[in-house]
């Protein structure tokens, strides 16, 4: 047992992080707000080049995928920078079109999403209610409810969300892509992999307003002291710290159960519930702590902020993944036993490494 | 990164599972709390220690089987899943013996650490007084030279297992001229038998004797049983309150093994209806998986040549809290059958729930408060100002 990353992972990640540090994201999710998606565009397309969204496309089609632990890591990243666009929605489609059946379209679409040529945002009406992210600069529009996967034919008008980078709207029309069983299978896959990509988003998101609460406690001062010295200051920090920390465990976990099992609908659902809830307490405590600095919309932290809440809601609330996790048999905390059931018993496949277009 | 086991550990697990089907008592323990629990648990330690299940992670040579970290955690994880006792030998193996392993010498592990091992010897710590807490640079119970040895002069309090235990272990004042606080102590072990102790045992909030307050009056304690240098006591303490909070003082086993139970409780006794009480079972049995998560995450990183620090502070305030959580919510699932204590014949699960809820409430307050932990979070792992406590 290994259960941390491994150098080429934390190498990836560091890639990605640097590579975001440098491109002005705040300047782009305001841009992306105002309906100005060509710098969100440009940041698509590096992060194409650096291998993002071919880890949820199989080489078949010209991915490096599904790598699970892999889009764990690059979604924590996408998450600590506020990177706007249907980013969970664009690695969920893919999957669902990965599992749908319908070789057409997976011939289509799989090879330009993996590229960042393309990009697609997907309506689950039980998870997502009637909305789509940002439809109306997506390339395809997918719209599943239960058992049928259309492709949307429009987007609708704009709804806007509380967080004005989210951009919602209600796809309408189109054509079937598939029905039954199969269809309903390939959603409640792709789910499962939005569910763990909004997690780490959630998991990266929490993080930042971590980082810079600490930086203003440190600068700011009042009754001559900086406030970061105040013992109920510290208190609520080191609380956003052990919420973040234990989250991430959890989400290692539900991804390493994807890539083994190819479903660990129950991993996701803590992971998902504990990540958003301590994103979204992290954004409570970096309000709170920037006083009414951080109530202003010019402020940049106010794009982490804002993003908590939808965050934490989407693609699964956290009653329903609560739920989900009491669901089935009991034993679930203990560790993997000799029941014979245990999928990553040698002789399961192992997942594969980020190939070299990704970390370099 | 991966959450496999080796064969070997596998092999490792099966082992411990099959002597714990055939040894864990069919009906629990009473109180180790209590005079009869005391003695019950204690020949519970020896027969633990007869088959080398004792402390697992130890060498050989003292009665252990050499275990990796790993292989602990897995000891630990059946060792809770099959119901077995609570551990009383606990001080003298998680918090004395990575001490002596540390800083004693050749001689000290050769003479303690098989008793220790065996439930032969079982050890009460002896860090609080009246006026220390946490803050143990405060102390002033004092270890006056003397000839062939040390008189241990003074008062300590919250002694854990003193009422019944044979041996204390401690930190004395033996400079009081030096320079700073924290220098100038010294780590001793001694009987709690000898001549000038006198052990006042304190009841805890249900009134069992679980601790105790220890009156020293020149207690003589020979150089032999002095751990690492006279005067460096503080520094030889502080390894052993990292690894209290640490790895080693709740393993994530006795956690999962709580909320399966309480799981198991939940779809019992609740009312589907309930979705507040689901929720909550539900954030326990998700507490309980992130610990143990955490915990062999820590336990890779010690194996590829890491350390722990600070980090142990975010371990003792999770557990502690998620403790009580997980006790408070089975209290509930309970009603009325929650109120009654392990002593009472009916009370459920033989007591356990109640028994459980007791020795929770006092997680956070010791081991270092938990504002103390969140503290050194703050500070060590945040880089935030030291300011006024």
């Amino acid at each position: 047992m290994r259960f941390l990353l491994d150098d080429e992972q934390r190498e990836f990640a560091r890639t990605l992080d640097t590579l975001l540090a440098a491109a002005d994201t705040p300047a782009t999710a305001r841009s992306w707000a105002a309906g100005d998606h060509a710098p969100g565009r440009a940041l698509w397309s590096r992060l194409a080049a650096a291998g993002v969204f071919a880890l949820a496309v199989p080489e078949a089609y010209d991915g490096l995928g599904p790598l699970p632990v892999e889009l764990a890591v690059a979604f924590t990243e996408l998450g600590r920078h506020a990177v706007p666009g249907p980013l969970v929605e664009t690695v969920a489609a893919a999957a669902l079109l990965d599992r749908l059946g319908d070789k057409a379209a997976a011939g289509t679409w799989l090879p330009r999403l993996a590229a960042g040529e393309a990009t697609a945002s997907l309506c689950v009406p039980d998870l997502t209610g009637p909305y789509a992210l940002d439809a109306d600069m997506a390339d395809a529009v997918l719209v599943s409810d239960g058992d049928t996967v259309r492709l949307a034919a429009t987007a609708g008008p704009v709804q806007r969300s509380a967080d004005p980078v989210r951009r919602l709207f209600r796809p309408a029309g189109g054509t079937v892509l598939a029905r039954g069983p199969e269809a309903a299978a390939a959603t409640g896959y792709a789910a499962e992999v939005a569910a763990l990509a909004t997690a780490a988003q959630s998991l990266g998101l929490g993080r930042a307003l971590l980082d810079r609460t600490v930086t203003h406690v440190r600068q700011r001062t009042q009754f001559g002291v900086p406030v970061g010295s105040f013992q109920a200051v510290k208190h609520r920090l080191a609380d956003t710290l052990l919420a973040l920390e234990f989250a991430q465990p959890l989400l290692h976990e539900a991804a390493l159960t994807l890539a083994a099992r190819g479903t660990a609908p129950r991993e996701i659902a803590a992971a998902k519930v504990t990540a958003g809830e301590a994103a979204h307490a992290a954004a409570r405590t970096a309000l709170q702590l920037h006083g009414a600095v951080g109530y202003t919309e010019e402020l940049d932290l106010s794009l982490w902020i804002r993003k908590a809440r939808p965050l934490r809601d989407a693609w699964g609330s956290p009653a329903s993944c609560r739920a989900r996790v009491l669901a089935g048999p009991t034993a679930e905390t203990r560790g993997r036993d000799l029941s014979g059931e245990d999928p990553r018993a040698p002789g399961s496949p192992a997942a594969p490494t980020v190939g070299k277009g990704a970390g370099a | 990164m991966d959450l496999d086991f080796s064969a070997a550990d596998d092999a490792f697990r099966a082992e411990a599972r099959a002597w714990l089907a055939d040894h864990v008592p069919t009906t629990p323990l009473p109180s180790l709390e209590t005079a009869e629990g005391f003695a019950a648990h204690r020949a519970w330690e020896a027969e633990l220690a007869a088959d080398r299940w004792s402390v697992v992670s130890w060498p050989e040579e003292y009665g252990g089987r050499g275990c990796s970290v790993l292989q602990w955690l897995v000891f630990e994880e059946e060792y809770y899943a099959a119901g077995a006792p609570g551990r009383v030998g606990q001080n003298g193996i998680n918090l004395l013996a990575p001490t002596l392993f540390e800083h004693g010498t050749a001689e000290q592990r050769a003479r303690l650490l098989p008793p220790t091992a065996s439930g032969e010897v079982v050890w009460a710590q002896a860090w609080s007084e009246p006026e220390s807490g946490s803050d143990l640079a405060s102390l002033r119970s004092a270890a006056v030279r003397t000839e062939g040895g040390w008189l241990l002069r003074g008062q300590k309090t919250w002694s854990s297992r003193a009422a019944f235990a044979d041996r204390a272990f401690g930190l004395f004042r033996s400079d009081p001229g030096a320079d700073r606080p924290h220098r100038g102590l010294t780590y001793l072990m001694f009987p709690l038998d000898a001549e000038g102790v006198t052990v006042r045992p304190v009841g805890r909030l249900d009134g069992k004797p679980a601790f105790a307050e220890l009156f020293l009056d020149d207690v003589f304690v020979p150089d032999e049983d002095v751990i690492g240098a006279p005067g460096d006591g503080w520094r030889v303490a502080m390894s052993t309150a990292g690894n209290e909070r640490g790895l080693t003082l709740r393993s994530p086993g006795r956690f999962s093994a709580a909320a399966d139970r309480l799981a198991a409780l939940w779809r019992e006794r609740a009312d589907p209806a309930d979705t507040a009480v689901r929720d909550r079972v539900a954030d326990t049995v998700i507490g309980a998986r992130a610990y143990r998560l955490f915990t062999y995450a820590n336990a890779s990183r010690l194996a590829a040549g890491g350390s722990l620090g600070a980090e142990s502070s975010l371990n003792k305030v999770f557990w502690s809290e998620l403790d009580i959580a997980l006790h408070e919510t089975a209290l509930d699932l309970l009603g009325p059958y929650g109120e009654l204590s392990d002593e009472a014949p009916e009370a459920p699960a033989h007591g356990a729930w109640a028994e459980g809820h007791t020795f929770a409430l006092a997680g956070p307050i010791y081991a270092g408060t938990n504002e103390i932990q969140r503290d050194i979070i703050a500070e060590r792992l945040l880089g935030l100002p030291k300011g006024r406590r």
